[in-house]
């Protein structure tokens, strides 16, 4: 199968169309609350939660023996936000600082998932198998009570989302102060924080313990390349997440089906990629072309007022110099003599120059601006 | 002008049993861990006055607006706003925090971050409508932003920047303002602007509290001041406590300042 040929079958085919559904889903709702996360500097608050929910997951199995994606996600939920609290527990209780407090949370969590998995293998029992799919996830599993659970998950994120969008904004500018205007910022802290790990156990099954972070911080960070408005940083987010989705499950379905989750994360990160070069705003490309080009200009404009001295001097401002008289210090190149004759700031001839009446007028704003930049 | 100012204040504090203060602290003890930051200050801050908080690093400056206004939580003491708990007197208080201590690079705009100043007054859950927008407009017109105001907040100078911290608590139209070192890494002409701003605020009636670092400026600036190292040293006029020896006591070293007049 092939990519056109993916995208044929996605409109027939009922499993590959829940798969995409859901990977969709997922993507738009961590990229949304993932803005959130990486906007409060929380990038590996998302690690750490993902990790700490694996001991749920595996605890909740040996409890009702069932193995629906319900039940072990919702002991992924308990556990992720035991894990959460007591960072946060750490973090005000202790000198401790935060990384070390997340280092610490998500490797014991994570350290007693593991051994739990392993016992729960060792377990005379053939219902064990598939709980291991949690570590990297296994978009193939995914039924269509699961995007239900991802849809509804969804629309409840968004609405509390748009109604406390205030609240939620203050907060992540400068919470000291949304405190003094009487806002509860312990509530609105917990509120975020609480959805952003139902997101997170949210795509356990789908993308996995390990990779998970990658879904809420990428399309977030990529996002907040390409606009300077929250709204828009949140919508971009959203939908490069679910772009994400969609691309990483059809490259993985019509690719000898590849491992759904990481090609997920990896479409993800060629998001990140391609922002981190091409905004025009921010990105890496522009900003040194921009460099460069200020960097001629402001030759050219040392040249030029150069030249405005020496024609100063003169009644006759097209009275031809010599080349000679010009050195590198006055920023003078072949090619930026070139340039200014291209421009018509200047005429060539022979071994001399000489300011047209175009070049004096720019050179004297320069001067003046100049002038006025000193005051 | 500046003799009637004092003569009024000199009224207030001649009746003092009776007095309102626009702030009034009692016995405020704050600490992180084991090592108190304040200790049992007692502070009257008469209404009306521009006063600044001076005293060395670490003397708990900040700690001290922190606390007043809530948002650090302190193991003694209380505080009370025109004779009332802070709690119930939100509406009369703003703040301008240090600059540094939010991320400029957050995606929002200058006219943005002003609007946020209107939020307490909005309530939970209602969202800013026209008149917030035109009360944030008119507070970055009195600060000199108002052709600034869709620059998104990373462009801006760091004068402009307090300037926008200026307006948004401006937005507020409070009775008490608290301002955190509102002069740190300003220029010159930001300076100048800040306090002729503070000076309206206090000809308005109004009463500014203000962390300051530059002790030269305290008798042109203020009016008021309270020394602060841990402890309170002294509070009053400038003209009668602004000296060698409070800031002595303060600074702990013999500090040589000499003030005109």
């Amino acid at each position: 199968m092939n990519l056109t040929e993916y995208f044929a079958l996605v409109l027939n085919d009922y499993t590959l169309r829940t798969i995409t559904l859901g990977t969709a889903i997922l993507g738009a709702v961590t990229g949304m609350l993932g803005s959130f996360a990486v906007l409060r500097k929380q990038s590996l608050l998302g690690d750490a939660i993902s990790h700490a929910a694996l001991p749920g997951i595996a605890i909740a199995f040996l409890i009702t023996g069932a193995k629906d994606s319900n039940t072990l996600l919702f002991g992924a939920l308990i556990s992720g936000l035991l894990g959460t609290f007591w960072i946060r527990g750490i973090i005000s209780k202790t000198h401790l600082k935060s990384d070390t407090a997340l280092g610490l949370i998500l490797s014991v969590f994570f350290g007693f998932g593991m051994l739990l998995l392993t016992f729960i293998q060792k377990q005379p029992n053939a219902n064990q198998a598939g709980l291991d799919k949690y570590l990297f996830g296994q978009a193939a599993t995914l039924v269509e009570s699961d995007v239900w659970l991802m849809a509804v998950v969804t629309g409840l994120s968004l609405f509390v989302m748009l109604l406390f969008w205030k609240e939620f904004k203050i907060l992540l500018f400068d919470k000291d102060y949304a405190k003094t205007l009487g806002f509860n910022t312990k509530f609105i802290d917990i509120l975020i924080t609480f959805f952003i790990v139902l997101a997170i156990v949210l795509g356990l099954q789908t993308v996995g313990v390990v990779l998970m972070s990658a879904m809420l911080l990428a399309p977030a960070a990529a996002a907040r390349q390409w606009t300077n408005s929250l709204s828009m940083m949140v919508i971009l987010a959203a939908i490069f997440g679910a772009f994400s989705g969609v691309f990483g499950t059809a490259i993985s379905a019509s690719q000898n089906n590849l491992s759904t989750g990481p090609v997920i994360v990896l479409v993800a990160a060629v998001f990140v990629l391609v922002s981190f070069v091409f905004s025009p705003s921010r990105g890496l490309l522009f900003r040194q072309i921009r460099v460069f080009k200020n960097r001629s200009d402001l030759e050219l404009h040392k040249t030029l007022s150069f030249m405005y001295h020496i024609a100063e001097t003169h009644t006759d401002i097209s009275h031809p110099h010599e080349i000679r008289i010009l050195n590198n210090f006055h920023g003078f190149t072949k090619g930026s003599l070139k340039k200014l004759q291209e421009k018509n700031y200047i005429q060539l001839q022979g071994s001399t120059w000489s300011l047209t009446d175009e070049g004096f007028k720019m050179a004297t704003n320069l001067y003046n601006q100049q002038q006025k930049g000193h005051e | 002008m500046k003799t009637e100012n004092t003569d009024k204040h000199a009224e207030t504090s001649g009746i003092t049993s009776e007095a309102v203060f626009a702030v009034k602290v009692d016995d405020l003890t704050v600490a992180y861990n084991y090592k108190p930051v304040l200790w049992d200050i007692d502070l009257e801050i008469p209404e009306g006055v521009l006063m600044a908080i001076v005293g060395p690093n670490g003397a708990g400056k900040s700690t001290l607006i922190k606390s007043i206004l809530g948002i650090l939580k302190p193991i003694a003491g209380s505080v009370s706003i025109y004779g009332k708990p802070y709690e119930q007197q939100r509406a009369l208080v703003a703040y301008v925090p240090q600059k540094g201590s939010v991320d400029w690079d957050f995606p929002t705009t200058a006219l943005d971050v002003v609007m946020m100043g209107t939020y307490g007054s909005l309530g939970w859950i209602k969202r800013p409508k026209l008149r917030e927008k035109k009360l944030a407009l008119e507070a970055l017109e009195k600060v000199g932003m108002l052709s600034f105001k869709s620059r998104q907040i990373s462009q801006l100078s760091g004068g402009q920047q307090q300037r926008i911290f200026l307006a948004r608590a401006l937005v507020q139209d409070a009775s008490i303002y608290f301002m955190d070192e509102p002069f740190q890494g300003v220029d010159a002409s930001t300076e100048i602007a800040i306090i002729n701003i503070l000076k309206a605020l206090r000809k308005a009636g109004k009463t500014v509290i203000v962390v300051h670092h530059d002790l030269q400026t305290v008798p042109e600036y203020f009016d008021w001041v309270t020394f602060l190292n841990v402890k309170k040293i002294a509070t009053g006029p400038v003209k009668d406590i602004f000296n060698d020896d409070n800031l002595t006591k303060t600074y702990g070293i013999n500090y040589k300042v000499s003030i005109q007049e």
